[in-house]
């Protein structure tokens, strides 16, 4: 009995190590999800109200019915957005995840992979370990994610945050940064769905974890 | 709306700053809203539009309100600019086309005061410019995004509510315009330095599109909380919310 305990014991501990996805990365994965569906919807109705840009988007892709709605959903949605955030960053550099996944990122691996990348001969088989390409897209998104929250406060705030909205050169060089940040994580988003169909047991580590 | 002059007397002014909360058939608003976002897809239309999230949605704008009247600081003043900088021309906007502003006149035009105020007796336009004014150039910032530069002169608005005698710890400024149109403040923005009664527009007397007399100018506010054709005001202690406010934007709305 005692052999048959320490071997499910191990057993249990390398399924662990095994481990692709820890459980709070995963949570804070789908909160996050649902924070940015939430942001890019309604983002993009307060963007409808006065465009930027000689475009808007289709009401159908739009939240909250009309700038009220939009605004309400936006400001809501930051709640979630901004202290799921906190949680995973600060998890996420105090267990030293970020240095072990992303780090080191070296331009010569990142062309080696892209090109592998490209030609179809990059391997997925270890859905712990990440590409130089990866690493940069990830590394990559994370600090978006940190210049739009910023850029938003710095649009919702531009008089008690004045020195946050001066970074941005002002309220209007916020409101661009803060749109081109979003451009940026919806062109993330299509590569990062893209990629997660194509391999699906990258899907599955980040339900299950393995 | 209506083209008329106006000459508001006091109980219409009463009634309308002792309305309380919205009539609750008006909080509805994203019920029929033809969109329903991306999230449609996963949670179905009732929890995105519907109006169990519009309550959690008003709930968190209420608390929103809260966190922005704690984060803002008396003394911080908006950046003001150099005349250069000024937006030329400025743009009109409103929630009634540009040919509908209302024109009020001036020979009859009276601002009633109302509420916790120990004066009461209402200003006629002659009385009101010849208080000190200040000018300042600020940014005004719509909801909608956009932004513009411009110049106001007028009277600050913590000055007179010292002069009349205001209840100066009551919550709420509430003012009341020529056309219908309402927007309530509280009161530490009231006092904030750079919020002014302006009686002029870069220079001139303020033209009927931009608010003639009176705009209440608050550069610390989005440009919907800085009411046109004020003809009254009231100090108050409840809440009686505003014209935009009541169809779903932001309460405080402070920048």
């Amino acid at each position: 009995m005692g052999d048959v305990t320490t071997i499910n014991q191990s057993a249990a501990k390398a399924a662990k190590e095994e481990l692709v996805h820890p459980l709070y990365v995963r949570i804070t994965h789908w909160i996050n999800a649902l924070a940015i569906l939430i942001m890019i919807g309604s983002g993009w109705q307060i963007y409808n109200a006065s465009p930027l840009f000689p475009f808007s988007f289709p009401p159908s892709v739009t939240l909250g019915g009309w700038l009220a709605g939009g605004i309400m959903w936006h400001l809501a949605g930051m709640w979630v957005l901004v202290i799921n955030g906190i949680v995973y960053l600060t998890l996420g550099l105090a267990t030293g995840r970020f240095q072990r996944k992303l780090m080191p990122i070296w331009p010569r691996d990142i062309g080696r992979d892209l090109a592998a990348a490209v030609t179809g001969r990059l391997s997925y088989k270890d859905p712990s370990r990440y590409n130089a390409v990866q690493k940069l897209l990830y590394a990559g998104i994370l600090l978006t994610g940190v210049v739009i929250v910023l850029s938003g406060l710095a649009m919702w705030k531009p008089v008690q945050l004045w020195e946050l909205t001066l970074l941005f050169g002002g309220y209007e060089g916020a409101r661009l940064v803060h749109f081109f940040a979003m451009s940026a994580i919806v062109l993330f988003l299509i590569i990062h769905i893209i990629m997660a169909l194509l391999v699906p047991k990258s899907l599955r580590a980040m339900v299950k974890g393995q | 709306m209506r083209r008329k002059n106006l000459n508001v007397d006091a109980p219409v002014l009463i009634k309308d700053a002792a309305k309380l909360l919205p009539n609750p058939s008006r909080r509805l608003f994203l019920r029929g809203g033809a969109s329903l976002g991306a999230l449609t897809l996963l949670t179905g239309c009732d929890i995105v539009d519907g109006p169990t999230s519009e309550r959690a949605l008003r709930v968190i704008s209420e608390f929103n309100d809260w966190v922005q009247a704690r984060l803002f600081n008396p003394n911080r003043l908006a950046q003001t600019y150099a005349e250069s900088a000024i937006t030329r021309p400025f743009r009109f906007n409103g929630y009634y086309d540009e040919s509908e502003a209302p024109d009020v006149d001036e020979d009859t035009y009276r601002l009633q005061l109302d509420g916790l105020i120990d004066k009461k007796q209402a200003w006629t336009l002659d009385q009101l410019y010849a208080l000190p004014q200040e000018t300042q150039i600020t940014r005004l910032i719509c909801v909608e995004g956009w932004s513009a530069i411009g110049k106001w002169t007028g009277v600050p608005l913590g000055d007179f509510l010292r002069r009349i005698g205001a209840d100066l710890t009551a919550k709420y400024v509430h003012f009341a315009c020529a056309e219908g149109y309402s927007v309530s403040i509280d009161m530490p923005t009231a006092l904030h330095p750079q919020t002014q009664m302006a009686f002029k527009f870069d220079g001139e007397t303020l033209p009927t599109k931009f608010g003639f007399p009176m705009r209440i100018r608050i550069p610390t506010k989005l440009g919907f909380k800085n009411p046109k054709h004020v003809v009254g005001m009231a100090v108050l202690n409840n809440y009686t919310g505003g014209y935009w406010e009541d169809k779903g934007y932001n309460w405080f709305s402070g920048l």
